[in-house]
């Protein structure tokens, strides 16, 4: 049999598993359900826009942690350091307790890589009966990940952050964010990477009643890395997720959210922005249930897309029969530079319930000519006045985030974007 | 400054203008008149250089250059400032650092020292006082949610600040109440000068009480019908299109 991702990750297990930590028989139990369930295909509903196959055929096994990082990569990707806040770094889904600066938390707060923990939450590697494959295959096969606790009352005040640096193979990280009562927290994700690698990761969170997380991504891969990721996030009563997904990076990435509001009053806000060039694939799925009533929830991705790229967009909203006077609301909007780019939007509202207000749109369109003209008329060059404009664009959701270090790194990640696509158009 | 040559224009396959002839000296004011529908705004896009308005016969000479092979930001450049009859919204792009990065592509075009945040400010400020407006509606996205008359007064800003050498009002004056009017008025005489001409583009004798053109040119159907000196906007009030010889649209 010719190596796949798949069959390596197969053939591995054996030789892997003495060396993996935990619960061996969830570990065991997790491969085989992989193994039924195979690598998702367009074929699966919820996979309907994204094929995994050059994922498969790129034959990268389970990472072993080797790779070299220096302290001056780390420092090129943290944030200001002008601003307080808690680093850890992982590196291939490993965590560097070298690299990391996780400084002075309030009391009770526990902050670590799960390799430096003193103890694993017992069901750390348990997935429900319908967990897709790819979470199932992190629980085969997850050496580490962060671990958040902020215990009820607290308020941690610096934003945790969260650095997944890339280099070789398969890591599969599996991050656990858990808020007590009325605790707050910022925590950021951000991906980055050179080379070819897959990125496969879990982050778990739990919010219980009227606690606040604000959880935001910056997923910068490397332009042959492979990202699937899959944030799971369980809201009690007068709880908040707050939610947004900066995606710029990869060959093909996915990135999937399953928030449930389980108590009443409850809020959840998923924002996002992906900027796609060249043959990148750039999926978000994302699953809004209320199961609660008297809880809102607003959903808003936007997009821009150049050359060959290619976005999905699936946004699911469940409102089950019991969650009366329920607010839902999303909006995915795309900007196309190219005619050669395409997007895949589908909202999907499953309404159970009689008294909600839901709505949802979709829309596509190109650069405004009548803007762009005014701005060329002022001077501005046509690349520029492009570029302010697909600024504009994205930066009326990001400008929103209230962190400013973290706010700053994504505008600088967008200006990036934008200097790069416009060099490319330079050379083509 | 500008010569306009037997100018044939379309848009979108249809011929709108049918042969301008129009000479504007360097520091003089013509005023442009016309019914809806003349043509007056496709000869002002066709002088900024909008994509889609296709000059198909005859010259415009800019400083003896030919303008309909520059580009928009080109002409911009060199001084040619249109101010639009409907400013377009833009969400998101701050009404200040769009003029800034404006002033500085015209200032390298020019070989001048670029502004730097703190010196644009004050340079801008200076010309707010001129205006009597304050600084409020540059922090907002450009002319996001702006009334009419804001859009327009904020048109005439920018002017004062890109300092062109030719200025193409486009109905400036609609959608002004008195007394903007007047400030508005008086911040286009005061930037009148030997170096810079203007074409204003008006329906109302009001406006040209206060900017005194040189000429007045009559559109209609796509031609001049008539031009004459400023009496002819008066006697335009007076007796409407028709009397001038001049189809109503
Ligand atoms: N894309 C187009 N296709 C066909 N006709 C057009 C197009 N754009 C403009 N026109 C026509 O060209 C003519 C001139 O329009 P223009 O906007 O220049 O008039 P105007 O003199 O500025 O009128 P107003 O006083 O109402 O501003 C109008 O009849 C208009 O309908
Ligand atoms: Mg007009």
């Amino acid at each position: 049999m010719s190596a796949t991702t798949h069959a390596l990750h197969l053939d591995r297990f054996e030789a892997a598993k003495a060396g993996l930590p935990g619960d061996a028989r969830a570990r065991a139990d997790a491969l085989a359900r992989y193994a039924k369930l195979g690598v998702p295909t367009p074929k699966l509903e919820a996979w309907h826009f994204t094929s995994l196959k050059p994922l498969d055929e790129a034959a990268l096994a389970p990472s072993d942690a080797k790779v070299a990082v220096t302290a001056a990569t780390v420092a090129g990707h943290a944030l200001s350091t002008s601003h307080a806040h808690h680093q850890l770094v992982f590196v291939d889904g490993h965590f560097r307790a070298d690299l990391s600066r996780i400084g002075t938390l309030p009391k009770g707060v526990v902050l670590t890589g799960w390799s430096a923990a003193k103890s694993l939450p017992k069901d750390f590697l348990a997935e429900a009966a319908d967990a897709g494959a790819m979470r199932v295959l992190n629980a085969a096969y997850a050496a580490d990940g962060a671990i958040l606790e902020v215990p009820a009352g607290v308020a941690l005040a610096a934003p945790v952050h969260l650095m997944f640096l890339g280099a070789s193979g398969a890591a599969h990280a599996r991050n656990r964010i858990t808020m007590g009562e009325g605790a707050s927290a910022t925590v950021l994700e951000t991906y980055v990477g050179t080379g070819r690698y897959w990125t496969n990761a879990v982050t778990d969170i739990s919010i219980a009643a009227g606690a606040m997380l604000k959880h935001l991504k910056l997923q910068t891969e490397g332009g042959e890395a492979f990202h699937t990721a899959a944030t799971a996030a369980h809201v009690a009563a007068k709880g908040v997720y707050d939610s947004f997904v900066l995606s710029i990076g990869g060959k093909l990435a996915r990135n999937e959210i399953d928030a449930v509001l389980k108590g009443e009053g409850g809020r959840v806000k998923l924002e996002g922005a992906y900027l796609a060039r060249a043959r990148q694939h750039i999926d978000n799925t994302t699953i809004i249930d209320h199961a609660a009533a008297h809880c809102d929830s607003e959903e808003r991705y936007r997009g821009v897309l150049d050359d060959h790229a290619y976005a999905a967009f699936q946004g699911r909203i469940v409102v089950r029969p019991d969650a009366q006077k329920t607010n839902a609301h999303q909006l995915n909007e795309n900007l196309l530079l190219s005619d050669r780019a395409e997007i895949g939007s589908k909202p999907e509202l499953e309404i159970h319930a009689d008294d909600v207000k839901c709505g949802h749109g979709a829309t596509a369109g190109e650069i405004d000519e009548q803007a762009l003209f005014y701005l060329r008329a002022r001077g501005i060059g046509l690349e520029q006045a492009r570029g302010m404009l697909i600024e504009a664009f994205v930066s009326e959701l990001i400008d929103a985030i209230a962190d400013e270090a973290i706010r700053d790194r994504f505008t600088a990640s967008v200006g990036g974007w934008l200097y790069d696509a416009q060099g490319a158009r330079r050379a083509a | 400054m500008l010569e306009i040559k037997n100018l044939h224009v379309e848009v979108d396959g249809k011929e709108i203008l049918h042969g301008i002839d129009l000479s504007l000296a360097a520091g003089e004011v013509h005023a442009v008149m016309g019914p809806n529908g003349s043509g007056k705004s496709t000869l002002a896009y066709v002088l900024a250089g909008r994509d889609g308005y296709a000059v198909t016969k005859g010259e415009i000479l800019f400083q003896g250059k030919d303008l309909a092979a520059m580009s928009p930001e080109e002409r911009a450049r060199e001084g040619v400032f249109l101010g639009f009859q409907y400013p377009v919204e833009i969400p998101g792009v701050s009404g200040l650092s769009f003029l800034k990065a404006a002033v500085n592509e015209v200032r390298k075009h020019r070989g001048i020292k670029e502004l730097d945040a703190m010196e644009f400010l004050k340079f801008v400020r200076a010309k707010l006082k001129m205006l009597e407006m304050g600084d409020d509606l540059l922090k907002r996205p450009i002319n996001v949610g702006f009334s009419g008359g804001e859009k327009k007064r904020v048109e005439v800003l920018q002017m004062a600040v890109l300092e062109p050498r030719l200025a193409i009002m486009d109905e400036t004056d609609s959608g002004l109440d008195i007394d903007a009017l007047k400030i508005v008025s008086s911040g286009i005489n005061a930037l009148r000068g030997l170096d810079r001409s203007m074409l204003v583009i008006t329906h109302y004798q009001r406006l040209l009480g206060y900017v005194v053109p040189d000429k007045v040119h009559i559109l209609s159907g796509g031609r001049i019908v008539r031009s004459g000196g400023k009496e002819l906007a008066l006697e335009l009030e007076e007796k409407g299109y028709a009397v001038l010889g001049a189809d109503a649209a």
